[in-house]
């Protein structure tokens, strides 16, 4: 039995504290945002914050997770979390959509500790959320017109 | 064709197969008629055939929201927008009442003008309902006249719609759709509607916000791997690592003994681990002991395979095309180009790997699938499970991408799940989930092609003889598609690109040899143009080099009759500043390709240094037609350069003793971030039909490229992905 604290409600789970986060969400919380992608750390898909800061999911162990705070983007709140997603809406950043709630988990990251990225420090930060659908223009914007929101 | 006459007919900008009747009952797929090169021909089935009853594709609301129910798979393209936008212009609906779902799998009602069932791609969604959603539309608005003319006794000429409201001046009356909305979708559907002029557009040609946006932004858009049914399992299939390999047999004690894991089953493709979880059933396939046959699988190496491709084109082939006389041409020729090009097997890689859920019930089946091509997957599984067609029910999703991958005629992973279903024997809901490395390692792959072109000068400095041979695997030769979609050997998605060219050759040869392997090859976005249009744009710009002129102009004397063409190729041309100078180690490059009906020009704006390509720019010029979103165009051409780019630079998928050597991100690694260059998309004004912008994007990326890699370095990269180690 482990517990672990998401989305500001703690559940108390009977899994392998060695099941990734990824799977404790989706099969277990029926918490689907998260996506899988590459199970390895190589592409972003499953990106939630842990503690406030974005992090693989398919690659914490769910007993890695205990004792933090886990949120994912149905829960993802503040000012910044919403002039992330407002300007996504606005500049019409998303294609298929797949990869895009571990793109806005990022990008909150990336906005909550540096307010006026440039667009190294975006691609820096963004570099390991892969988009196949390539909106990376779209984000890269996005990132700049919510770091202007607010400012 | 301004578009606007109710009566008109679609041209079809086909993807040359029609797929008809996916006829589940006789056992095989009866694909129908075979229409080769797009323009040429136009398929009678391909005509908007009126009335459509507006209640088969709107829904109105009593809260006045207008719910388009859409034909078409979304998988990023912008198709619900699209589509809704062509509703909403003629039915006078404010776009803030757009909503959309997807359609239930009834073909009767929602097939794909084009292709005659239910499925979406070969960039038809736009095409094939330009003039139909326009009527549904415009019929839904003639219903709320009558109705209200019914209702205020008033003339139905006296009646005007805007806005989402019906209003009669004379009497100042007024009402909002909602209001009237169950009365007038009871209203006989007119039998004759008239679409709008383009000058009385409000919505078509205006950048209108993503119905997907929002849905997509807050992790609420549901995917197929999203579903979660009461006691549903996960099952994952342990493949074999060579094409062509079958089961001998399987221990499954140690995948048993793992708690979670529910069942092991052998289905055709090799063994499903069941379980509770998705962890669970990936460790219970880890624990898994299968002993393959591996006696008849495919073990050539990509070396071995392209060297039998060599030895193939140096025979004659079947002609493909055959116009003048190349021979003599080539024979007279002052200046004669040979070049030789490959392109390696390409895996798709969506973001979303395959995944699917079935749920066998008293009724039936339900399908809940990121599904492109409903009436045949709705007819494998009815295969599989010895159901009729209608037995089975598919609850389509969005896609998280496919480039091709989720519409494959011969259905492999849902049939997968079908067999699963049936092997497994008892009602339980199953979730059948591909990793990323099932997907990089699970075939259905772009074939590996050689293309080998031998093109002559005359003294002018213009081409007279142009003979191009194009070894590839066809997608249909050998499978169950073969009889409808191969005509003499010629699979026509083989040499797309190449024999409808639009350039003015004269003496132009096309042979096509079909090389055979056991991988499983599958149209991958844009299909034979992502081969095709390098060869040609490449060999185009080397022309133009060995005749000493500029390769755009060298590109304008060829479009001389072909006006849509020259004016895209001049646009590009313009808004990239061709002809000025660049720095050195820079270069910039040109390629124009059409298909589909649409017309795109990309200039390539690249820095070479220490043998590493870095793209700073792409300016492209495109002409679909009307551009019913021109934010969905730009956001298209966008994404194709970003799909395109690691396929040019990097992406391969090879071979040693037959196993596939790439298995996730990181050996077959997309474009990141990082790489993006900008993109700059300019779209000519034009009251044309609508055609589609789905693939068009991704064919002149990778010969622009490369004609600015020698622009900048004087060196020239023909096959791909690029070895830029060659530049070093
Ligand atoms: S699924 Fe976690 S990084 Fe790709
Ligand atoms: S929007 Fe499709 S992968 Fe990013």
């Amino acid at each position: 039995m482990i517990r672990l604290n998401v989305n500001g409600t703690a559940h108390d789970l009977d899994v392998s504290p060695e099941m990734p986060l990824l799977w404790v969400l989706r099969d277990r919380l029926q918490l689907t945002s998260a996506k899988y992608g590459c199970g390895r750390a190589l592409c972003g898909a499953c990106t939630v914050h842990i503690d406030g800061e974005a992090a693989r999911s398919c690659s914490v162990m769910a007993g890695d997770a205990v004792h933090t705070e886990i949120t994912t983007i149905e829960a993802v709140a503040g000012k910044v979390a919403e002039a992330v997603k407002t300007a996504w809406q606005s500049l019409d950043v998303v294609q298929c959509g797949y990869c895009q709630s571990g793109q806005i988990m990022s990008a909150i990251t990336l906005l909550n500790a540096n307010k006026t990225p440039s667009d190294a420090d975006i691609d820096a930060a963004m570099d390991g959320n892969i988009c196949r659908c390539g909106t990376y223009l779209r984000i890269r914007q996005a990132i700049h017109m919510a770091a202007k929101a607010i400012a | 064709m301004d578009g606007t006459s109710a009566a008109h007919s679609l041209s079809a900008p086909s993807r040359r197969a029609f797929l008809q009747g996916a006829g589940a009952a006789a056992g095989a797929f009866v694909l129908g008629c075979f229409v080769p090169f797009g323009e040429r021909a136009v398929a009678a089935g391909a005509a908007a055939q009126g009335p459509f009853d507006p209640n088969v594709f709107v829904r109105i609301a009593s809260d006045n929201t207008v719910t388009l129910v859409c034909k078409h798979f979304e998988m990023g393209q912008g198709v619900t927008t699209g589509l809704a936008t062509l509703v909403a212009e003629e039915l006078e609906a404010p776009w803030s009442d757009m909503r959309f779902e997807f359609a239930p799998n009834e073909a009767a009602l929602y097939k794909n003008l084009i292709f005659g069932v239910m499925g979406t791609g070969g960039t038809t969604s736009i095409a094939n309902s330009w003039v139909q959603m326009r009527q549904v539309g415009a019929a839904a608005r003639m219903m709320f006249v009558a109705a209200a003319a019914e209702r205020w006794r008033v003339p139905a000429s006296e009646i005007a719609v805007e806005n989402g409201v019906v209003s009669h001046d004379r009497s100042g009356r007024r009402a909002r759709f909602g209001e009237l909305a169950a009365e007038a979708m009871r209203m006989p559907v007119p039998a004759e509607v008239t679409l709008k002029p383009p000058g009385a557009w409000k919505l078509i040609g205006q950048r209108l916000p993503r119905l997907d946006s929002v849905s997509k932004t807050t992790g609420r858009a549901v995917f197929s791997f999203d579903v979660r049914r009461p006691g549903m399992l996960v099952a994952v299939v342990r493949r074999p690592d060579l094409f062509g390999a079958t089961v001998r047999s399987f221990d499954d004690r140690e995948a048993r003994a793992i708690d979670g894991v529910v069942d092991v089953v052998q289905v055709p493709s090799g063994v499903a681990v069941l379980a509770e979880d998705t962890w669970t059933a990936l460790r219970g396939r880890e624990a898994l002991k299968v002993d393959w046959d591996t006696g008849k699988a495919e073990t050539r190496s990509v070396e071995d395979m392209l060297a039998e491709y060599g030895a193939l084109a140096d025979a004659k082939g079947l002609p493909a095309l055959r116009r003048g006389d190349a021979e003599a041409g080539l024979a007279r020729a002052a200046k004669v180009y040979e070049a030789e090009f490959t392109f390696p097997f390409l895996a798709h890689a969506p973001m979303e790997p395959l995944n699917c859920v079935i749920d066998l019930s008293d009724d039936g089946v339900e399908l809940w699938s990121g599904c492109q091509l409903q009436s045949i997957d709705q007819a494998a599984i009815a295969r599989v499970l010895g159901l009729k067609p209608q037995h089975i029910k598919i609850n389509p999703l969005f896609g998280g991408g496919s480039f091709g991958r989720r519409g494959n005629p011969m259905a492999d992973w849902t049939k997968e799940i079908a067999h699963v279903a049936k092997a497994v024997g008892r009602r339980v809901p199953i979730q059948l989930v591909w990793t990323r490395e099932d997907d990089i390692k699970g075939g259905f792959y772009r074939p590996l092609v050689l293309h080998r072109v031998r093109a002559g000068l005359d003294g002018g400095g213009r081409i007279i003889g142009w003979r191009h041979k194009i070894v590839c695997q066809s997608l249909f030769v050998g499978t169950p598609l073969e009889s409808s979609l191969v005509h003499d050997g010629i699979d026509e998605t083989s040499v797309e690109g190449v024999v409808d060219t639009p350039y003015e050759i004269g003496n132009f040869a096309v042979e096509s040899f079909n090389a055979q392997s056991l991988i499983p090859v599958l149209w991958w976005r844009s299909v034979g143009n992502s081969h095709g249009a390098h060869a040609m744009e490449t060999a185009i710009d080397e022309l133009a080099r060995l005749a000493g002129q500029d390769p755009v102009a060298f590109r304008l004397a060829l479009l001389a009759d072909k006006p849509r063409d020259a004016a895209v190729v001049k646009l590009a041309a313009e808004r990239a500043g061709w002809g000025q100078a660049l720095p050195a180690g820079r270069g910039r490059g040109f390629a124009y390709h059409s298909c589909y009906n649409t017309r795109v020009a990309m200039v390539a704006d690249v820095a070479v240094a220490r043998s590493a390509i870095k793209v700073d720019r792409i300016v492209a010029a495109v002409d679909c037609g009307v551009a019913v979103n021109p934010d969905i165009i730009t956001a298209q051409i966008e994404g194709a350069v970003g799909f395109a780019l690691s396929a040019c630079l990097r992406n391969q998928i090879t071979f040693a003793d037959g196993v596939v050597q790439q298995t996730n991100f990181d050996d077959y690694a997309p474009t990141h971030m990082s790489e993006m260059p900008q993109v700059e998309v300019h779209i000519i004004a034009s009251h044309a039909d609508a055609t589609g912008i789905g693939e068009p994007g991704v064919p002149p990326l990778a010969p622009a490229i490369g004609n600015a890699i020698f622009a900048a370095t004087g060196k020239r990269l023909r096959s791909l992905p690029f070895a830029a180690k060659a530049l070093g």
